[in-house]
């Protein structure tokens, strides 16, 4: 079973409500102060961004479902600070301990800040499993789609596209697997491909005969025709 | 009796950390968590949002976790310095250069280094070109992803879940609701960005544009028209 996060071609969420180009980029203030704190505690590298993504997927689905898109980041990051030792439960209630956290040297510095942010965290690695398909093969998602490694875990393969059959379009390299990456158990990277759908592949009632949904995928997600 | 630790402890000779219980004014309302049947730590912290998030940053900032500097260097850098206007460059040079077009579709990540635009959720590039036969739009179902050093931080609209759940199954609704309507001759090609993987879209350059200048026309390319839910501005458009 997935997660509530997994919510690609579900129905009854209603129209979309485009914004002006020109509405502000946080529409509060809290919004901004959200992902600020969120990324300068990455920057304490107590975790990656599978790690990080993992805790916004294991909130209950009735938060998941009822907090806002910033709600999710913060409720998310103070589960993560606990369940990675960083804080207590004491800490959340104002109850924790005085004075400087043995992790206060790691913190962000705001001359630091346009360096990290430019450094970026790229996800391909060397190595790994040689690629087992080539551009224009034909292959199937797995079914189901769930993390292999660990029951209720991260995976990148929407359940929509499980068991579906596609067609590969390009390969973007060899890149740290989130199943793995997101539980401590290592980046085990994989050959990394996109994979393109026919709609019809994927939907009993496709808009148009030639629409296509491209995916990007790992190889242990995929298996030849 | 909630708040009575804080206050006793405040008393004390070696003084316990009170965080955000002082920070926010130690109101009764704080102290009641909404959901204390949840067992996630965040339930712990004050329901209201504004709230919730000023109290951890109060205790990460007592604790030396968060430099607040830092906090408003990150968000003056996607408030105003990082945004629609680095791809809408990358856009308007692509439509005025044939060769940096080519290098770009070919292999964006060096193409896009040299001008400064590599960075943190814009590791792994690529640009797809919309044609007269097939129309590219960009979502990611499962989260948030979207090319950062590009574009910024993404609207509302494209983290909201109707935007999430239907991009991939209904995507010419979709666009109809954003004023877009294709013709038939045109295929919908969606990519759902599921791993490391950026995409922006190379909008197909409006008619009447001709004689323009790079500038000229970076002012056409909408933030939109790169993610796919919008075409460039037509010239007279854009002057109104």
């Amino acid at each position: 079973m997935t997660r509530v996060h997994d919510m690609g071609g579900r129905f009854g969420d209603g129209p979309v409500a485009p914004e002006a180009e020109d509405a502000p980029v946080f529409a509060e203030d809290w919004h901004a102060r959200a992902l600020a704190v969120t990324l300068a505690c990455g920057a304490l590298g107590q975790w990656n961004i599978d790690t990080s993504r993992h805790a916004r997927e294991k909130l209950s689905p009735k938060d998941y479902a009822r907090f806002s898109y910033y709600e999710k980041w913060i409720a998310a990051l103070a589960d993560l600070l606990v369940e990675k030792g960083v804080l207590t439960r004491a800490d959340l209630e104002g109850k924790g301990a005085a004075g400087l956290h043995k992790l206060a040297e790691r913190a962000l510095k705001a001359e630091n800040v346009a360096g990290v942010l430019a450094k970026g965290g790229p996800a391909d690695r060397e190595g790994g499993p040689l690629p087992r398909f080539s551009p224009g093969q034909a292959v199937r998602a797995r079914i189901p789609a769930d993390n292999a490694l660990v029951d209720g875990g991260h995976t990148r393969l929407p359940a929509y596209a499980a068991g579906a059959q596609g067609y590969i379009l390009r390969l973007h390299g060899t890149h740290v697997f989130p199943d793995s990456s997101a539980h401590g158990l290592g980046e085990a990277p994989e050959p990394l491909y996109a994979v393109r759908f026919h709609a019809s592949a994927l939907w009993a009632h496709p808009e148009h005969p030639e629409d296509e949904v491209v995916l990007d995928l790992w190889q242990s997600y995929l298996e030849p025709l | 009796m909630p708040g009575s630790s804080c206050d006793v402890q405040s008393e004390a000779a070696a003084p316990m950390f009170c965080g955000w219980t002082q920070a926010l004014g130690a109101g009764q309302s704080f102290f009641m968590p909404h959901d204390h049947h949840d067992d996630h730590p965040h339930a712990l912290l004050p329901p209201d949002p504004a709230l919730r998030v000023k109290a951890l940053e109060t205790i990460l900032t007592e604790k030396g976790l968060i430099d607040p500097a830092a906090l408003e260097e990150i968000i003056d850098t996607y408030q105003n310095r990082i945004g629609p206007q680095n791809g809408a460059r990358v856009v308007a040079r692509a439509w005025s250069d044939p060769d940096f077009k080519a290098a770009l579709l070919a292999d964006a990540d060096p193409v896009l280094a040299e001008l400064g635009l590599y960075g943190r959720q814009g590791e792994h590039m690529v640009v797809v070109e919309n044609t007269a036969q097939q129309h590219n739009m960009v979502v990611c179902t499962l989260c948030s992803c979207y090319p950062w050093p590009l574009l910024g931080i993404p609207p509302g609209w494209y983290k909201s879940d109707a935007y999430r759940a239907r991009a991939v199954r209904e995507p010419r609704k979709v666009l109809a609701e954003f004023g877009v309507t294709l013709p038939e001759s045109c295929a919908v090609r969606v990519w759902d960005s599921t791993a490391e993987v950026r995409y922006l879209v190379l909008p197909a350059r409006p008619e009447g544009s001709e004689s323009l200048g790079e500038e000229e026309l970076a002012a056409l390319v909408t933030r939109d028209s790169m993610i796919g839910t919008g075409l460039a501005k037509v010239p007279g458009e854009a002057l109104a």
